[in-house]
């Protein structure tokens, strides 16, 4: 590519001929006017970005047979998703969860570019939102300006007053939704206004997210992409020459300039750019993309929908800036499969399906045994060798469940009393339990064997425990 | 603690916090606050020069305010080796709330439940599972988690009782436990003879086989003698004593020769324990009837 865009150079001057000289490192900052736009990017961002929103608010509220679908529930430790229930014992898959959606996000960001930035991250969301209402409420971008430059008036204060209240509405809203996701909603949302919530955590949490919603969508907006967000950060290692990218077609559009409509740019000797300026006016982090791609940006192709007007105008062709890539940018063909792409999509759908699979066999039940630490072993009353056991018998179901446990491992050995339990839905049950064998059945000092769990109205539902047996050393003949 | 680790630990740690004040102190910059210098301290790396700027105000604000909490915390916790704060906090007193925040959300609870009679309440699931836990923390370690014992300590499943099984007495034990030390030595009045001799008797009332009756006669002499007060005419022992029924075939040390033997010729001595302090009415009534249940299912 003969034509780089110019780079202002920002080194520092040779320490030599600089004397002490200050400058300011931190700059205020600059106030973003976003243009509302409308084009065939911005519609489907919008169906994306309400449809989540959707989700989020009207999840919480499905209820099926009485249970919240989706309901953490941490005072009890369990979390319900979707009719399953996971217990503490299950973390080990939400981490895996949360490595599969890494892999997930590389894999899309090489394929797609920052697609996840533009079009589902909930910053992006929920400024989307409040940039809605501020558009409502204040006007568009020029009256937005006016009105932050004029002097205050009733109309302003009704205005900026009005503006907040909204934005402080969505953000209440917000919050109480998410502790809905923790707090039973249909017991939450009554409780609330009745001020009779047991926990007062639940207040400071839903204060807490009111108001981090309320400064993060209305105040900092572009500024979390920029400074805080580190996905941003490390974009360069997962693009190549083959990621789609927004990007602005230089070696059509410079060199820029405004001209009259009728006039042909190539008489005027000058590109398809009109340096209208309208890309930098609907950027919602504030970037000019024609100084190629920078890493605030967050690739939700407003400034395409921009362009794409203004060209639409000009009857010139579309697509000056555009989803594309380094390779077509350079006139090369562009390939979806590469090395990379393979492997990341390797590697998930490995994950996915060992994922799926623990997912699908994991059982409802678990039993631990735990030998007693008293005594080794003893005679009971019918002359038989006994070993005692505590068994933590869990009931992760759903469900009332009767569990019959058994013992195998050695000859003549059986459970002295009762062994049938009905356990109530995830009841965590400590069973004593006494294993006798008759004397003449012990080979050895100790034998290993095993304690079984088994579900009577499901086959399926069974699970061991290892343990041992103790007794005198046999007699020798 | 004594004074000299009182001195030294307070010496260390405000020491150290008035240290760090002095290195902020003197390290802190004259320049203005927010401005930067394009100076460098003349270390470079790959290209990357260390500026010689002040730290930036906030975060120098930030630390002062570390300091001013430091001593602030001081003040109020202990942290200066044997000054106890101004609240007075320790651990112990922490548990001790805790505790009695436990009792409040409890104490409910178990006066619902001291209230119900111990037969009504042997028949109660739930409260049978706060009793079994009860039982797993307090008194599992002798009789084990089933509660079938061991050698020297009863079976308390097998409604065989040694002070009886009556909820009353139940409670009794566990509340204010029991010396049960009567069973002495016998060696030195009866001889080693009349110590077989016994031992024979006793294990044909509770009878066994292959006894030498010769022998058990004899013995059956000495224990009219000496062993009835106790273990009565009959051999039935009593729940007032605390003296084991000999004929029923079950041994709190062993029914063998040999065991029979050492318990008359030396004796036993076990003791249960008093709860009373430990546990509290209302637990103890629980308790009790949970061991009720136990032999009564």
């Amino acid at each position: 590519m003969s034509t780089k865009i110019p780079v202002q150079n920002i080194d520092p001057q040779d320490a030599s001929t600089a004397k002490v000289k200050t400058v300011e490192l931190y700059e205020a900052r600059k106030k973003i006017y976003v243009k509302e736009i409308t084009g065939v990017f911005q519609k489907v961002r919008s169906f994306s970005l309400w449809f989540l929103m959707g989700m989020y608010f009207l999840f919480c509220w499905v209820s099926v047979d009485g249970q919240q679908l989706v309901l953490f529930d941490l005072p009890n430790r369990k979390f319900h998703i979707f009719g399953a229930t996971f217990w503490p014992q299950d973390f080990v898959l939400l981490s895996w969860l949360l490595i599969i959606c890494a892999f997930g996000l590389f894999f899309i960001t090489t394929l797609f570019g920052r697609v996840w930035c533009g079009y589902t991250c909930p910053q992006t969301v929920w400024t989307f939102i409040f940039m809605w209402l501020e558009e409502r409420i204040e006007g568009s971008r020029n009256q937005r300006m006016k009105l932050d430059q004029a002097s205050m008036n009733k109309q302003k204060a009704l205005k900026k007053a009005a503006k907040h209240a909204s934005w402080l509405f969505v953000a209440f809203a917000t919050g109480l939704t998410f502790v809905g996701y923790f707090y039973p909603i249909r017991e939450l949302v009554p409780d609330f206004f009745t001020f009779d919530i047991s926990s007062g955590w639940a207040y400071f949490w839903i204060a807490f997210f009111t108001l981090a919603t309320y400064i993060n969508a209305g105040w900092m907006r572009e500024q979390v992409c920029l400074y805080m967000c580190p996905y941003a950060r490390f974009q360069s290692v997962m693009f190549d020459k083959d990621t789609l990218v927004v990007s602005y077609d230089l070696n059509r559009g410079e060199p820029r300039g405004s001209r009259k409509r009728s006039a042909d740019p190539k008489e005027v000797g000058l590109g398809d750019c009109v340096d209208c300026g309208m890309c930098v006016q609907v950027c919602p982090t504030g970037i000019d993309i024609r100084d190629g791609l920078q890493y605030e940006c967050i690739g939700c192709a407003l400034c395409i929908d921009a362009c794409d007007s203004v060209m639409e105008k000009m009857e010139y062709p579309k697509g000056l800036i555009s989803y594309t890539t380094e390779q077509k940018l350079e006139g090369k063909d562009s390939k979806l499969l590469r090395p990379r792409t393979i492997g990341y999509g390797l590697a998930l759908v490995i994950m996915m399906s060992a994922f799926a699979f623990k997912l699908g066999t994991r059982l409802p039940v678990e039993l631990d045994v735990i030998r007693d630490r008293g005594a080794l072993f003893q005679t009971n009353a019918k002359g038989y060798i006994e070993n005692a056991y505590t068994l933590q018998l869990m009931n992760m179901s759903d469900q009332v469940r009767t569990f019959i446990i058994s013992v195998e491992g050695m000859d003549g050995i059986s459970i002295s009393g009762k062994s049938e339990f009905t356990l109530e839905p995830s009841e965590v049950r400590s069973i004593p339990m006494a294993i006798e064998a008759k004397p003449n059945a012990l080979t050895e000092r100790n034998h290993d064997i095993v304690f079984k769990a088994q579900a009577v109205d499901d086959a399926s539902v069974k699970i061991e425990s290892e343990s041992r047996f103790l007794g005198p050393a046999p007699v020798k003949f | 603690m004594t004074s000299f680790w009182t001195g030294w630990i307070s010496f260390i740690v405000l020491g150290s916090i008035f240290g760090c004040a002095w290195l902020l102190w003197v390290t802190r910059k004259s320049q203005k606050f927010d401005t930067e210098t394009e100076q460098t301290m003349g270390h470079s790396f790959d290209g990357i020069e260390e500026y010689d700027n002040p730290l930036p105000r906030w975060w120098l604000v930030l630390f002062m305010g570390t300091i001013v909490f430091g001593l602030g915390y001081l003040v109020f916790y202990p942290g200066l080796g044997s000054y106890k704060g101004v609240f007075g906090w320790t651990s112990a007193n922490q548990w001790e709330a805790e505790v009695k925040k436990a009792e409040e959300t409890y104490a409910p609870i178990f006066a619902k439940l001291a209230a119900t009679p111990i037969e009504e309440l042997a028949k109660d699931e739930n409260a049978m599972k706060i009793g079994q836990r009860l039982f797993a923390n307090n008194c599992a370690v002798c009789h084990g988690s089933t509660a079938h014992g061991a050698t020297g300590f009863p079976n308390l499943t097998d409604n065989d009782w040694l002070y009886g099984g009556s909820p009353e007495k139940i409670k009794e034990t566990i509340t204010s436990g029991r010396n049960g030390s009567a069973m002495r030595a016998w060696k030195d009045e009866i001889g080693e003879e009349g110590v077989k001799q016994v031992a024979n008797y006793v294990r044909l009332l509770s009878g066994q086989e292959g006894v030498d009756e010769a022998m058990a006669a004899k013995g059956a002499d000495i224990f009219a003698a000496n062993c009835v007060v106790c273990h009565g005419q009959d051999g039935k022992g009593s729940h007032d004593m605390g003296a084991p029924n000999l004929t029923d075939g079950i041994w709190l040390y062993g029914g063998t020769q040999n065991i029979v033997e050492a318990t008359i010729r030396n004796g036993r001595g076990g003791i249960m324990p008093s709860f009373k302090d430990q546990l509290g009415e209302e637990r103890i009534h629980l308790l009790a009837a949970y061991i009720y249940s136990l032999s009564h299912r």
